[in-house]
Protein backbone atom coordinates (compact mmCIF):
# COMPACT_ATOMS: atom_id res chain seq x y z
CA UNK A 1 0.00 0.00 0.00
CA UNK A 2 1.23 3.70 -1.18
CA UNK A 3 1.99 5.79 2.27
CA UNK A 4 2.45 9.73 1.66
CA UNK A 5 5.28 10.78 3.62
CA UNK A 6 6.66 14.26 4.08
CA UNK A 7 9.28 14.83 1.58
CA UNK A 8 9.34 18.57 1.45
CA UNK A 9 11.95 20.22 3.92
CA UNK A 10 9.51 22.57 5.70
CA UNK A 11 8.29 19.35 6.78
CA UNK A 12 10.74 18.33 8.84
CA UNK A 13 9.20 20.07 11.76
CA UNK A 14 5.91 18.36 11.22
CA UNK A 15 7.63 15.02 10.39
CA UNK A 16 8.76 15.41 14.41
CA UNK A 17 5.64 16.77 16.16
CA UNK A 18 3.21 14.29 14.73
CA UNK A 19 4.61 11.16 16.76
CA UNK A 20 4.01 13.34 19.78
CA UNK A 21 1.08 14.08 19.51
CA UNK A 22 -0.56 10.84 18.48
CA UNK A 23 0.89 9.69 21.33
CA UNK A 24 -2.28 10.42 23.22
CA UNK A 25 -4.27 8.27 21.34
CA UNK A 26 -5.63 4.81 22.34
CA UNK A 27 -2.93 2.18 21.94
CA UNK A 28 -4.63 0.33 19.00
CA UNK A 29 -4.63 3.43 17.11
CA UNK A 30 -0.79 3.99 16.96
CA UNK A 31 1.28 3.26 14.42
CA UNK A 32 3.67 4.49 12.03
CA UNK A 33 1.26 4.71 8.76
CA UNK A 34 -1.50 6.63 10.88
CA UNK A 35 2.06 9.23 11.92
CA UNK A 36 3.21 9.58 7.97
CA UNK A 37 -0.46 10.25 6.52
CA UNK A 38 -1.70 13.08 9.46
CA UNK A 39 2.29 14.32 9.11
CA UNK A 40 1.42 14.63 5.30
CA UNK A 41 -1.97 16.24 5.74
CA UNK A 42 -0.73 18.75 8.05
CA UNK A 43 1.95 19.45 6.29
CA UNK A 44 -0.11 19.87 3.16
CA UNK A 45 -2.52 22.57 5.09
CA UNK A 46 0.59 24.44 5.88
CA UNK A 47 1.57 24.17 2.61
CA UNK A 48 -1.86 25.60 1.17
CA UNK A 49 -2.39 28.37 3.60
CA UNK A 50 0.96 29.47 2.47
CA UNK A 51 0.81 29.73 -0.73
CA UNK A 52 -2.11 31.48 -0.27
CA UNK A 53 -0.53 33.92 2.02
CA UNK A 54 1.81 34.63 -0.85
CA UNK A 55 -0.01 34.77 -3.85
CA UNK A 56 -3.70 35.96 -2.56
CA UNK A 57 -1.80 38.36 -0.01
CA UNK A 58 0.49 39.78 -3.21
CA UNK A 59 -2.58 40.72 -5.17
CA UNK A 60 -3.52 43.86 -3.46
CA UNK A 61 -0.01 44.69 -2.69
CA UNK A 62 0.59 44.21 -6.41
CA UNK A 63 -2.59 45.90 -7.62
CA UNK A 64 -1.64 48.93 -5.56
CA UNK A 65 2.13 48.98 -6.61
CA UNK A 66 1.00 49.19 -10.44
CA UNK A 67 -1.05 52.16 -9.51
CA UNK A 68 1.35 54.05 -8.22
CA UNK A 69 3.93 53.54 -10.77
CA UNK A 70 1.69 54.35 -13.27
CA UNK A 71 0.59 57.11 -11.59
CA UNK A 72 4.46 58.72 -11.66
CA UNK A 73 5.46 57.13 -14.36
CA UNK A 74 2.90 60.00 -15.82
CA UNK A 75 3.22 62.69 -12.95
CA UNK A 76 0.12 61.72 -11.16
CA UNK A 77 -0.18 61.00 -7.60
CA UNK A 78 -2.76 57.86 -7.96
CA UNK A 79 -4.76 56.60 -5.16
CA UNK A 80 -4.52 59.08 -2.35
CA UNK A 81 -7.39 59.58 -0.34
CA UNK A 82 -8.26 56.50 1.50
CA UNK A 83 -5.82 55.55 4.11
CA UNK A 84 -2.28 56.59 4.11
CA UNK A 85 -0.95 57.66 0.46
CA UNK A 86 -3.94 55.50 -0.46
CA UNK A 87 -2.98 52.27 0.79
CA UNK A 88 -6.70 50.84 1.71
CA UNK A 89 -8.03 51.59 -1.70
CA UNK A 90 -7.01 48.18 -2.97
CA UNK A 91 -9.22 46.50 -0.05
CA UNK A 92 -11.93 48.62 -0.93
CA UNK A 93 -11.95 48.02 -4.57
CA UNK A 94 -12.40 43.75 -3.23
CA UNK A 95 -15.18 44.58 -1.21
CA UNK A 96 -17.07 46.53 -4.32
CA UNK A 97 -16.12 43.74 -6.31
CA UNK A 98 -17.72 41.06 -3.79
CA UNK A 99 -21.25 43.01 -4.04
CA UNK A 100 -21.03 43.44 -7.98
CA UNK A 101 -23.97 41.58 -9.89
CA UNK A 102 -22.90 38.33 -11.42
CA UNK A 103 -24.80 37.07 -15.05
CA UNK A 104 -24.09 35.93 -18.20
CA UNK A 105 -25.28 37.48 -21.09
CA UNK A 106 -27.89 36.50 -23.36
CA UNK A 107 -26.73 33.19 -25.89
CA UNK A 108 -23.38 32.42 -23.89
CA UNK A 109 -22.55 29.32 -22.90
CA UNK A 110 -23.22 29.48 -18.96
CA UNK A 111 -21.55 26.09 -18.03
CA UNK A 112 -17.99 27.19 -19.89
CA UNK A 113 -18.59 30.78 -19.24
CA UNK A 114 -18.34 30.20 -15.33
CA UNK A 115 -15.50 27.78 -16.02
CA UNK A 116 -13.21 29.63 -17.69
CA UNK A 117 -12.06 31.63 -14.86
CA UNK A 118 -11.35 28.33 -12.54
CA UNK A 119 -9.09 26.97 -15.66
CA UNK A 120 -6.81 30.39 -15.43
CA UNK A 121 -6.49 30.14 -11.79
CA UNK A 122 -5.33 26.92 -11.70
CA UNK A 123 -1.47 27.03 -13.37
CA UNK A 124 -0.26 30.08 -11.63
CA UNK A 125 -1.28 28.32 -8.09
CA UNK A 126 0.74 25.21 -9.02
CA UNK A 127 3.92 26.83 -10.87
CA UNK A 128 3.86 28.92 -7.18
CA UNK A 129 3.90 25.49 -5.45
CA UNK A 130 6.93 24.47 -7.32
CA UNK A 131 9.06 27.55 -6.64
CA UNK A 132 11.73 27.31 -3.86
CA UNK A 133 10.79 30.60 -1.38
CA UNK A 134 14.16 29.42 0.39
CA UNK A 135 16.50 26.62 1.59
CA UNK A 136 13.70 25.03 3.61
CA UNK A 137 11.20 26.72 2.27
CA UNK A 138 9.50 24.72 -0.67
CA UNK A 139 6.39 22.79 -1.38
CA UNK A 140 6.90 19.97 -3.98
CA UNK A 141 10.50 19.63 -4.65
CA UNK A 142 10.19 17.67 -7.72
CA UNK A 143 12.60 16.38 -10.74
CA UNK A 144 10.84 17.59 -13.47
CA UNK A 145 10.56 21.46 -12.57
CA UNK A 146 11.03 23.11 -15.23
CA UNK A 147 9.28 20.45 -17.82
CA UNK A 148 6.39 20.72 -15.54
CA UNK A 149 6.20 24.43 -15.50
CA UNK A 150 6.38 24.76 -19.08
CA UNK A 151 3.51 22.29 -19.50
CA UNK A 152 0.77 23.71 -16.76
CA UNK A 153 1.73 27.58 -18.06
CA UNK A 154 0.38 26.23 -21.34
CA UNK A 155 -2.95 26.04 -18.98
CA UNK A 156 -4.14 29.57 -19.14
CA UNK A 157 -4.34 29.30 -23.03
CA UNK A 158 -7.57 27.38 -21.97
CA UNK A 159 -9.12 29.33 -19.79
CA UNK A 160 -8.85 32.40 -22.24
CA UNK A 161 -10.11 30.95 -24.76
CA UNK A 162 -12.91 29.37 -23.34
CA UNK A 163 -13.94 32.60 -21.80
CA UNK A 164 -13.87 34.39 -24.93
CA UNK A 165 -15.43 31.72 -27.24
CA UNK A 166 -18.09 31.20 -24.47
CA UNK A 167 -18.97 34.87 -23.79
CA UNK A 168 -21.03 35.30 -27.28
CA UNK A 169 -19.67 38.60 -28.12
CA UNK A 170 -17.30 39.66 -30.72
CA UNK A 171 -14.93 41.51 -29.01
CA UNK A 172 -14.43 38.74 -26.80
CA UNK A 173 -13.75 35.70 -29.41
CA UNK A 174 -11.10 38.13 -31.18
CA UNK A 175 -9.34 39.17 -28.18
CA UNK A 176 -9.17 35.16 -27.08
CA UNK A 177 -7.80 33.82 -30.44
CA UNK A 178 -5.36 36.61 -30.64
CA UNK A 179 -4.02 35.74 -27.10
CA UNK A 180 -4.28 32.49 -27.66
CA UNK A 181 -2.12 32.83 -30.88
CA UNK A 182 0.15 35.12 -29.05
CA UNK A 183 0.51 33.04 -25.76
CA UNK A 184 1.60 29.59 -27.44
CA UNK A 185 3.83 31.59 -29.97
CA UNK A 186 6.22 33.03 -27.09
CA UNK A 187 5.42 29.81 -25.09
CA UNK A 188 8.24 27.96 -27.42
CA UNK A 189 10.54 30.85 -27.16
CA UNK A 190 10.02 30.78 -22.87
CA UNK A 191 10.57 26.92 -22.78
CA UNK A 192 13.40 27.29 -25.56
CA UNK A 193 15.49 29.78 -22.58
CA UNK A 194 14.44 27.45 -20.31
CA UNK A 195 16.26 24.72 -21.44
CA UNK A 196 19.48 27.01 -22.13
CA UNK A 197 19.06 27.71 -18.36
CA UNK A 198 18.70 23.44 -17.96
CA UNK A 199 21.28 22.85 -19.85
CA UNK A 200 24.31 24.99 -18.24
CA UNK A 201 22.96 24.10 -14.85
CA UNK A 202 22.22 20.59 -15.93
CA UNK A 203 19.13 20.07 -14.00
CA UNK A 204 15.51 20.44 -14.02
CA UNK A 205 15.03 20.65 -10.14
CA UNK A 206 14.71 24.17 -9.23
CA UNK A 207 15.74 23.70 -5.73
CA UNK A 208 19.31 22.52 -7.71
CA UNK A 209 19.54 25.39 -10.20
CA UNK A 210 19.43 27.65 -7.59
CA UNK A 211 21.93 26.18 -5.08
CA UNK A 212 23.86 25.44 -8.51
CA UNK A 213 24.83 29.76 -8.20
CA UNK A 214 25.70 29.14 -4.87
CA UNK A 215 29.09 31.69 -4.54
CA UNK A 216 29.77 35.63 -5.32
CA UNK A 217 27.29 37.61 -7.61
CA UNK A 218 29.10 36.73 -10.43
CA UNK A 219 28.24 32.67 -10.32
CA UNK A 220 24.37 34.02 -10.84
CA UNK A 221 23.11 32.59 -14.31
CA UNK A 222 22.88 35.66 -15.38
CA UNK A 223 26.36 36.78 -14.95
CA UNK A 224 27.87 33.16 -15.14
CA UNK A 225 28.00 32.68 -19.27
CA UNK A 226 29.42 36.35 -20.28
CA UNK A 227 27.17 37.73 -22.79
CA UNK A 228 25.20 34.54 -23.59
CA UNK A 229 23.56 34.84 -19.62
CA UNK A 230 22.68 38.22 -20.33
CA UNK A 231 20.77 37.85 -23.69
CA UNK A 232 18.86 34.96 -22.40
CA UNK A 233 17.83 37.06 -19.64
CA UNK A 234 16.56 39.65 -21.62
CA UNK A 235 15.05 37.14 -23.74
CA UNK A 236 13.32 35.41 -20.55
CA UNK A 237 11.64 38.73 -19.69
CA UNK A 238 10.17 39.77 -23.17
CA UNK A 239 8.65 36.33 -23.62
CA UNK A 240 7.49 36.13 -20.12
CA UNK A 241 6.00 39.56 -20.29
CA UNK A 242 4.36 38.46 -23.64
CA UNK A 243 3.07 35.28 -21.46
CA UNK A 244 1.39 37.28 -18.86
CA UNK A 245 -0.58 39.34 -22.00
CA UNK A 246 1.12 42.48 -19.86
CA UNK A 247 1.68 45.53 -22.12
CA UNK A 248 3.57 46.49 -24.41
CA UNK A 249 2.35 42.81 -25.51
CA UNK A 250 -1.37 43.40 -24.44
CA UNK A 251 -3.35 42.23 -27.94
CA UNK A 252 -5.34 40.29 -26.13
CA UNK A 253 -7.20 43.42 -24.64
CA UNK A 254 -6.00 46.44 -26.69
CA UNK A 255 -8.52 48.39 -25.45
CA UNK A 256 -9.33 50.89 -28.40
CA UNK A 257 -9.78 47.97 -30.83
CA UNK A 258 -11.40 45.38 -28.14
CA UNK A 259 -12.25 47.02 -25.27
CA UNK A 260 -12.02 44.32 -22.60
CA UNK A 261 -10.56 41.54 -24.72
CA UNK A 262 -11.62 37.95 -23.85
CA UNK A 263 -13.22 39.31 -20.63
CA UNK A 264 -15.19 42.07 -21.80
CA UNK A 265 -18.04 40.13 -20.53
CA UNK A 266 -17.35 39.34 -17.49
CA UNK A 267 -18.13 41.01 -14.35
CA UNK A 268 -17.86 40.84 -10.86
CA UNK A 269 -16.07 38.24 -9.22
CA UNK A 270 -15.15 35.64 -12.24
CA UNK A 271 -13.78 39.34 -13.35
CA UNK A 272 -11.69 39.62 -10.65
CA UNK A 273 -10.78 36.40 -10.88
CA UNK A 274 -9.05 37.00 -14.24
CA UNK A 275 -7.85 39.75 -12.94
CA UNK A 276 -5.92 37.69 -9.46
CA UNK A 277 -4.47 35.42 -12.40
CA UNK A 278 -2.99 38.41 -13.73
CA UNK A 279 -1.16 39.28 -11.12
CA UNK A 280 -0.50 35.97 -9.78
CA UNK A 281 1.35 34.97 -12.89
CA UNK A 282 3.25 37.90 -12.92
CA UNK A 283 4.88 36.71 -9.34
CA UNK A 284 5.13 33.28 -10.66
CA UNK A 285 7.49 34.34 -13.69
CA UNK A 286 9.01 37.20 -11.47
CA UNK A 287 10.10 34.30 -9.14
CA UNK A 288 10.76 32.27 -12.24
CA UNK A 289 13.35 34.44 -13.45
CA UNK A 290 14.76 35.28 -9.94
CA UNK A 291 15.03 31.23 -9.48
CA UNK A 292 16.61 30.88 -13.14
CA UNK A 293 19.29 33.73 -13.65
CA UNK A 294 19.48 36.01 -10.13
CA UNK A 295 20.29 33.08 -7.91
CA UNK A 296 17.02 32.58 -6.05
CA UNK A 297 17.39 32.97 -2.31
CA UNK A 298 20.91 33.28 -2.29
CA UNK A 299 22.05 36.51 -1.03
CA UNK A 300 24.13 39.13 -3.46
CA UNK A 301 27.63 38.29 -2.09
CA UNK A 302 30.70 40.45 -3.86
CA UNK A 303 33.53 38.26 -2.39
CA UNK A 304 34.55 40.75 0.17
CA UNK A 305 34.22 38.14 3.11
CA UNK A 306 33.60 41.28 5.94
CA UNK A 307 30.55 42.71 3.58
CA UNK A 308 29.38 38.82 2.46
CA UNK A 309 29.01 37.71 6.49
CA UNK A 310 26.24 40.74 7.03
CA UNK A 311 24.20 39.50 3.45
CA UNK A 312 24.28 36.33 4.89
CA UNK A 313 23.02 37.41 7.65
CA UNK A 314 19.93 38.24 6.40
CA UNK A 315 17.29 35.24 5.58
CA UNK A 316 16.69 33.75 2.45
CA UNK A 317 13.19 34.53 2.32
CA UNK A 318 13.76 38.46 2.41
CA UNK A 319 16.44 38.32 -0.25
CA UNK A 320 14.01 36.12 -2.66
CA UNK A 321 11.46 38.39 -2.09
CA UNK A 322 13.30 41.53 -2.68
CA UNK A 323 14.34 40.16 -6.12
CA UNK A 324 10.79 39.18 -6.95
CA UNK A 325 9.83 42.52 -6.32
CA UNK A 326 12.70 43.84 -8.47
CA UNK A 327 11.20 42.34 -11.25
CA UNK A 328 8.18 43.35 -10.57
CA UNK A 329 8.75 46.59 -10.84
CA UNK A 330 10.76 46.06 -14.13
CA UNK A 331 7.65 44.25 -15.64
CA UNK A 332 5.82 47.28 -14.50
CA UNK A 333 8.15 49.74 -15.33
CA UNK A 334 8.03 48.02 -19.05
CA UNK A 335 4.48 48.10 -19.36
CA UNK A 336 4.04 52.04 -18.52
CA UNK A 337 6.87 52.79 -20.91
CA UNK A 338 6.55 50.64 -24.13
CA UNK A 339 4.02 51.10 -26.97
CA UNK A 340 1.99 48.24 -27.95
CA UNK A 341 3.05 47.04 -31.50
CA UNK A 342 0.43 45.67 -33.78
CA UNK A 343 -0.55 42.02 -33.76
CA UNK A 344 1.22 40.74 -37.01
CA UNK A 345 4.83 42.82 -35.83
CA UNK A 346 4.13 40.85 -32.53
CA UNK A 347 3.89 37.77 -33.76
CA UNK A 348 6.92 38.50 -36.78
CA UNK A 349 8.62 39.25 -33.85
CA UNK A 350 8.22 35.71 -32.18
CA UNK A 351 8.72 33.53 -35.10
CA UNK A 352 11.21 35.62 -37.15
CA UNK A 353 13.47 37.66 -34.49
CA UNK A 354 12.87 35.37 -31.40
CA UNK A 355 12.78 32.23 -32.21
CA UNK A 356 16.15 31.98 -34.63
CA UNK A 357 17.45 34.06 -32.07
CA UNK A 358 17.16 31.50 -29.03
CA UNK A 359 18.40 28.72 -31.28
CA UNK A 360 21.52 30.02 -32.24
CA UNK A 361 21.82 31.01 -28.08
CA UNK A 362 21.55 28.16 -27.38
CA UNK A 363 24.35 26.56 -30.05
CA UNK A 364 26.23 29.07 -28.81
CA UNK A 365 25.88 28.26 -25.00
CA UNK A 366 26.10 24.36 -26.18
CA UNK A 367 29.43 25.55 -27.92
CA UNK A 368 30.98 27.81 -24.83
CA UNK A 369 30.62 24.80 -22.70
CA UNK A 370 31.95 22.45 -24.92
CA UNK A 371 35.29 24.97 -25.22
CA UNK A 372 35.30 25.58 -21.25
CA UNK B 1 5.25 10.84 -5.59
CA UNK B 2 4.44 12.83 -2.35
CA UNK B 3 5.40 15.87 -3.99
CA UNK B 4 2.53 15.08 -6.82
CA UNK B 5 -0.37 14.28 -4.65
CA UNK B 6 0.61 17.93 -2.54
CA UNK B 7 0.67 19.12 -6.76
CA UNK B 8 -2.47 17.92 -7.24
CA UNK B 9 -4.11 19.28 -4.24
CA UNK B 10 -3.10 22.48 -5.79
CA UNK B 11 -4.68 22.00 -9.15
CA UNK B 12 -7.86 21.51 -7.18
CA UNK B 13 -6.86 24.60 -4.71
CA UNK B 14 -7.08 27.28 -7.43
CA UNK B 15 -10.08 26.00 -9.17
CA UNK B 16 -11.67 25.75 -5.33
CA UNK B 17 -11.02 29.54 -5.06
CA UNK B 18 -12.05 30.66 -8.37
CA UNK B 19 -15.29 28.76 -7.53
CA UNK B 20 -15.66 29.87 -4.01
CA UNK B 21 -15.05 33.65 -5.35
CA UNK B 22 -17.98 33.25 -8.04
CA UNK B 23 -20.34 31.70 -5.72
CA UNK B 24 -19.63 34.44 -3.19
CA UNK B 25 -20.47 36.76 -5.92
CA UNK B 26 -23.83 35.23 -7.21
CA UNK B 27 -24.70 34.97 -3.28
CA UNK B 28 -23.66 38.71 -2.36
CA UNK B 29 -24.30 40.39 -5.07
CA UNK B 30 -26.92 43.46 -6.15
CA UNK B 31 -29.51 42.29 -8.69
CA UNK B 32 -31.42 43.64 -10.71
CA UNK B 33 -34.26 42.50 -13.17
CA UNK B 34 -32.95 41.31 -16.18
CA UNK B 35 -33.84 42.85 -19.00
CA UNK B 36 -33.09 42.64 -22.48
CA UNK B 37 -30.72 45.50 -22.96
CA UNK B 38 -28.67 44.56 -19.36
CA UNK B 39 -28.46 40.84 -21.00
CA UNK B 40 -27.26 41.76 -24.48
CA UNK B 41 -24.05 41.18 -25.16
CA UNK B 42 -22.06 44.27 -25.64
CA UNK B 43 -21.38 46.31 -28.75
CA UNK B 44 -20.95 49.72 -29.82
CA UNK B 45 -24.70 51.06 -29.15
CA UNK B 46 -26.08 48.18 -31.42
CA UNK B 47 -27.33 44.62 -31.51
CA UNK B 48 -24.67 42.36 -32.74
CA UNK B 49 -25.22 40.98 -36.49
CA UNK B 50 -25.11 37.30 -37.33
CA UNK B 51 -23.82 35.13 -34.64
CA UNK B 52 -20.67 35.90 -32.93
CA UNK B 53 -19.22 33.05 -32.97
CA UNK B 54 -17.97 33.70 -36.60
CA UNK B 55 -15.22 31.84 -38.58
CA UNK B 56 -12.05 33.01 -37.99
CA UNK B 57 -9.35 32.64 -40.04
CA UNK B 58 -6.63 29.75 -40.74
CA UNK B 59 -3.45 31.21 -40.16
CA UNK B 60 -4.36 30.52 -36.36
CA UNK B 61 -4.71 26.99 -36.60
CA UNK B 62 -1.22 27.12 -38.86
CA UNK B 63 0.76 28.85 -36.30
CA UNK B 64 -1.07 26.05 -33.24
CA UNK B 65 0.18 23.71 -35.58
CA UNK B 66 3.72 25.10 -35.81
CA UNK B 67 3.90 25.44 -32.02
CA UNK B 68 3.06 21.81 -32.04
CA UNK B 69 6.19 21.10 -33.29
CA UNK B 70 8.58 23.39 -31.49
CA UNK B 71 7.35 22.83 -28.33
CA UNK B 72 7.61 18.70 -28.42
CA UNK B 73 10.76 19.67 -30.36
CA UNK B 74 12.15 21.72 -27.38
CA UNK B 75 10.51 19.09 -24.91
CA UNK B 76 12.88 16.55 -26.85
CA UNK B 77 15.77 18.19 -26.18
CA UNK B 78 15.25 18.04 -22.06
CA UNK B 79 16.82 14.95 -21.51
CA UNK B 80 19.74 15.48 -23.41
CA UNK B 81 20.19 19.04 -22.09
CA UNK B 82 19.56 17.94 -18.65
CA UNK B 83 23.08 15.85 -19.19
CA UNK B 84 24.57 17.40 -21.45
CA UNK B 85 26.91 19.13 -18.65
CA UNK B 86 27.95 14.95 -17.67
CA UNK B 87 27.97 14.43 -20.83
CA UNK B 88 30.87 16.86 -22.24
CA UNK B 89 33.11 16.21 -19.41
CA UNK B 90 32.87 12.59 -19.72
CA UNK B 91 31.38 11.14 -17.14
CA UNK B 92 28.67 8.92 -18.90
CA UNK B 93 29.47 6.03 -21.24
CA UNK B 94 28.32 7.83 -24.16
CA UNK B 95 30.92 9.51 -26.51
CA UNK B 96 30.52 13.21 -25.81
CA UNK B 97 31.60 13.76 -29.99
CA UNK B 98 28.39 11.11 -31.62
CA UNK B 99 25.89 12.87 -28.70
CA UNK B 100 26.95 16.82 -30.09
CA UNK B 101 27.00 15.65 -33.61
CA UNK B 102 23.35 14.01 -33.03
CA UNK B 103 22.51 17.42 -31.65
CA UNK B 104 23.70 19.47 -34.30
CA UNK B 105 21.46 17.01 -36.94
CA UNK B 106 18.85 17.62 -34.86
CA UNK B 107 18.77 21.00 -34.51
CA UNK B 108 19.49 21.10 -38.46
CA UNK B 109 16.23 19.90 -39.00
CA UNK B 110 14.48 21.74 -36.46
CA UNK B 111 15.86 25.11 -37.96
CA UNK B 112 15.40 23.60 -41.73
CA UNK B 113 11.63 23.32 -40.33
CA UNK B 114 11.28 26.87 -38.96
CA UNK B 115 12.93 27.55 -42.65
CA UNK B 116 10.41 25.99 -44.78
CA UNK B 117 7.54 27.38 -42.83
CA UNK B 118 8.94 31.30 -43.21
CA UNK B 119 9.71 29.92 -46.91
CA UNK B 120 6.01 28.53 -47.88
CA UNK B 121 4.73 32.24 -46.16
CA UNK B 122 2.62 30.81 -42.90
CA UNK B 123 4.80 32.85 -40.77
CA UNK B 124 2.98 36.10 -42.93
CA UNK B 125 0.75 37.54 -40.63
CA UNK B 126 -2.39 39.31 -42.96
Amino acid sequence: MFVPSVTNPIGDFVRDMVPRITEFLPASFQSDTLNSVVAFLVNALICIIAVCAVNIGSAPILIYMERKVCAHVQCRLGPMRLGWHGTLQTIADVIKMLFKEVYAPSGADKLMFYLAPLIVLIAPFIVCALIPFSRSLVVADVSMGIPLIIAVNGFGVLGILLGGWSSNNKYSLLGALRSGAQMISYEISFAMILLFVVMISGSTNLMSITLGQEGTIFDWWIFKIPVLGFIAFILFFISSTAEMNRAPFDIAEAEQELTGGYHTEYNGTPFAMFYLAEYIALITNSALATTCFLGGFLPPCIGIEFVDNYLNMVPGVIWFFAKVYFMIWCYMMVRWTFVRPRVDQLMDFEWKFLLPVNLVLLTAGAIYMVIV
Amino acid sequence: MSEYIILSIFLFLGAFIAAAATVTGLVLGYRTKNTKNKMAPYECGMETIGNARIQFKVGYYLFALLFLVFDIEALFLFPVMTYFKEIISGHTDLSPAIVIIDLAIFMAILVSGLAYAWKKGILKWE
